[in-house]
């Protein structure tokens, strides 16, 4: 098992490296530079060029390419060509929000998901399976955005069970050394911040989980419903076995591996589509920086952010496919 | 007839264990009736009028072909038939007790520990993702106070009861690391955990290679004997029921129709089924090139009892009262018999044992 998780992260390095080369040279080529967002409408053509030859973007792409690696390989992931803030600083600030806010997101879509699929699954056309299947279909239906509002209004506004926005009431004192805040409250021993982080990811988690939601449900009702039907299930109630063993041991350990690809694959959408949720609920995560950083051309910002981005899923893939083998011992490897 | 031992499977070892049979009932089925069908729609019968009980160690063969009912029936004794979609009437006395009138926390206890069963295809009948061991151990524990340790030294025992190679090894191992008559043996070992009173074998040799067959049933004969437990054994192949079965049950389209002791039924077949599913039997002493004998026909599937008896398209004995009134159980001293026009001695195509 270490072997191959060596193994796997090792082959991770070629797919980032290549990743990278394609996400260079791909932003590149995408009409409109750097420059001109810039300069704006009216830049003089000399003006571009001066700025265009101070980053270096009139350079020979694969000349640009290895600067660039040159300046990541000793920790520089450059500035922003939009305010020259250098990325590591908004970087080290944004992800973690973004991150924490797809975390509570996920671990609401998986807590409710996978125990509502499983009811759903075991009677297949009762009625608890039909009020499981339609409420999902309306969760997968309705946009974020909208769902987004609408919990903040009713939960946050007219009922004021959360608070409104943000990830954290200004009032309470907070040290934070990861600026993943739940984590910073448990590790500073500051059990009001942690759970005022807690309390502020509520109703964002809910809005941005809705969809995963509905979508491990399904998946999970189809699996369970068919494990349901196969033989050794058959044999497990032969056995007069306790019916939590039947449920556990027998029908959701075969039942969870298309939920954990799912799963795997939802982290990916997460973290890139939590902007919306972001915007509604004033988390400064990297939705709105990314949004901006692509339609102002910000190379560096675009490079780093979306590199990470992919780093996250493969790692979080990588961690799928380990708990395969540990699920499913036909497909371990020796 | 009824302490009658039993030799084995042609010229095989003979059986040398001599079973004791007491006289009084383990299981008494009675008018068991099984219907199918969802709400609002005509239910489909599956079963009818299954009538038969089953002594303390007895064996008792049901045979049959496809859609028959014998599966059903079995799965009703256990009470593992779906719970919306399905009627049960009827009695399954156990014990002296009714099974279909006991509760789902009762029918647990009773699985597994009283009455056990050993499915069909053994490929498929054991969980993928656990591995050999917790799934005997698992039986055990879950209807006796017993701890870990003590429970998986049980389970060797049984495995090695069972014939099973290396049982140490294999407690660890999952079942696709195994073959289909080890699977089928661990089946056998989980099924006898707890010595069960009853043990249901639902065709377990049906789905493996000729030559495991015989070892399987060498080996479920000879656990069964050693524990005393009284043995269903429900298959189509009439071979088996020969080398293993006390008493024999003939179903056709849901019902019974012929019971007798296995002497009597193989040597002097009285329904022209019974009589058909002998003459099928390929034998090694028929004359080389002979063509093998085939019921004609198949078995109609809409309502087969209502108007005559279902047998009656593929009956060569048919008479015009065959599709004018539906046959009745009728006892005939030690036998049963569902027919107007049975076999007699000289036109049955009889067979030994």
């Amino acid at each position: 098992m270490l072997r191959f998780v060596v193994r796997r992260l090792a082959l991770m390095v070629p797919v980032l490296v290549g990743l990278s080369i394609l996400l260079f040279v791909w932003i590149r080529a995408l009409p409109g530079e750097p420059a001109r967002s810039m300069l704006g409408q009216r830049a003089t053509p000399e003006a571009i060029e001066r700025i265009n030859n101070l980053y270096g973007f009139n350079d020979p792409v694969l000349q640009q390419y290895f600067t660039y690696v040159g300046r990541l390989i000793r920790g520089d992931f450059g500035e922003s060509t939009r305010n020259g803030d250098p990325v590591v600083s908004t970087f080290f600030d944004q992800f973690p929000a973004t991150i924490e806010l797809s975390f509570a997101a996920l671990l609401f879509a998986i807590v409710l998901g996978i125990p509502l699929g499983y009811w759903a699954g075991r009677r297949v056309g009762g009625w608890l399976d039909n009020v499981i299947v339609s409420t999902s279909l309306l969760g997968v239906v309705t946009p974020v955005f909208f769902l987004a509002i609408l919990l903040k209004l009713v939960f946050a506004e007219y009922l004021d069970w959360f608070p409104t926005s943000r990830r954290s009431d200004a009032r309470i004192e907070a040290t934070h050394i990861t600026n993943f805040y739940v984590l910073d409250g448990l590790i500073t021993r500051e059990w009001d911040a942690a759970w005022d982080a807690i309390v502020h990811l509520i109703l964002p988690g809910i809005a941005l989980g809705t969809i995963p939601l509905a979508i491990i449900v399904r998946i999970t009702r189809a699996a369970v419903a068919d494990v349901m039907g196969e033989d050794y299930v058959r044999t497990a109630y032969s056995k007069g076995l306790d019916p939590a063993i039947i449920r556990n041991r027998h029908v959701m350990r075969n039942a969870l591996l298309p939920v954990v690809t799912t799963i795997g694959l939802q982290t990916g959408l997460l973290l890139s589509g939590a902007v919306l949720t972001e915007s509604v609920f004033e988390i400064g995560g990297i939705g709105r920086y990314l949004f901006e950083a692509i339609s102002q051309r910000d190379y560096p910002v675009l490079q780093a952010y979306i590199l990470f981005i992919a780093l996250i899923f493969s790692i979080v893939n990588l961690l799928v496919d380990v708990s395969y083998g540990v699920i499913d011992p036909r497909v371990r490897v020796s | 007839m009824t302490d009658d031992t039993i030799g084995g499977r042609g010229v095989n070892a003979p059986d040398v264990v001599r079973r004791d049979l007491s006289t009084e009932a383990l299981l008494t089925v009675r008018d068991l009736r099984v219907e199918f069908g969802k709400k609002g729609q005509r239910p489909t019968t599956a079963v009818d009028e299954v009538t038969f009980e089953i002594r303390r160690g007895e064996h008792l063969g049901i045979v049959g072909e496809s859609g028959s009912g014998k599966s059903v029936t079995s799965l009703a004794i256990m009470g593992l038939l779906p719970a919306t979609g399905v009627r049960v009437s009827g009695q399954i006395m156990f014990d002296g007790e009714d099974l279909l009138a006991a509760s789902e926390k009762r029918m647990r206890d009773v699985r597994g520990r009283d009455i056990a069963m050993i499915f069909q295809d053994p490929m498929t009948s054991l969980n993928p993702v656990v591995t050999i061991g917790t799934q005997i151990s698992e039986v055990i524990r879950g209807h006796r106070d017993m701890g870990k340790a003590e429970a998986n030294e049980r389970a060797v025992e049984l495995l090695r009861k069972v014939a099973m190679p290396d049982p140490g090894r294999r407690m660890k191992e999952y079942p696709h690391q195994l073959s289909g008559g080890m699977r089928q043996r661990v089946l056998i070992a989980i099924a006898l955990a707890n010595e069960p009173q009853l043990l249901i074998a639902d065709e377990p040799t049906t789905a493996l290679d000729v030559t495991i067959q015989a070892q399987i049933l060498e080996i479920l004969k000879q656990v069964v004997a050693d524990t005393g437990t009284a043995l269903i054994m429900i298959t189509h192949d009439l071979g088996v029921v020969a080398g293993l079965c006390d008493s024999v049950h003939v179903m056709y389209q849901g019902r019974v129709v012929e019971s007798a002791q296995r002497r009597p039924l193989f040597a002097e077949p009285r329904h022209p089924y019974t009589g058909g599913l002998l003459a099928s039997v390929p034998r090694l002493d028929s004359p080389r090139g002979q063509p093998l004998k085939p019921i004609p026909g198949s078995p109609t599937d809409v309502l087969p009892w209502t108007q005559g008896c279902a047998f009656t398209p593929r009956c060569a004995n048919r008479i015009d009262t065959c599709t004018e009134k539906t046959p009745a159980l009728k006892i005939e001293g030690q036998r049963a018999l569902r027919c107007f026009n049975p076999l007699t001695l000289s036109s049955a195509g009889g067979a030994t044992p």
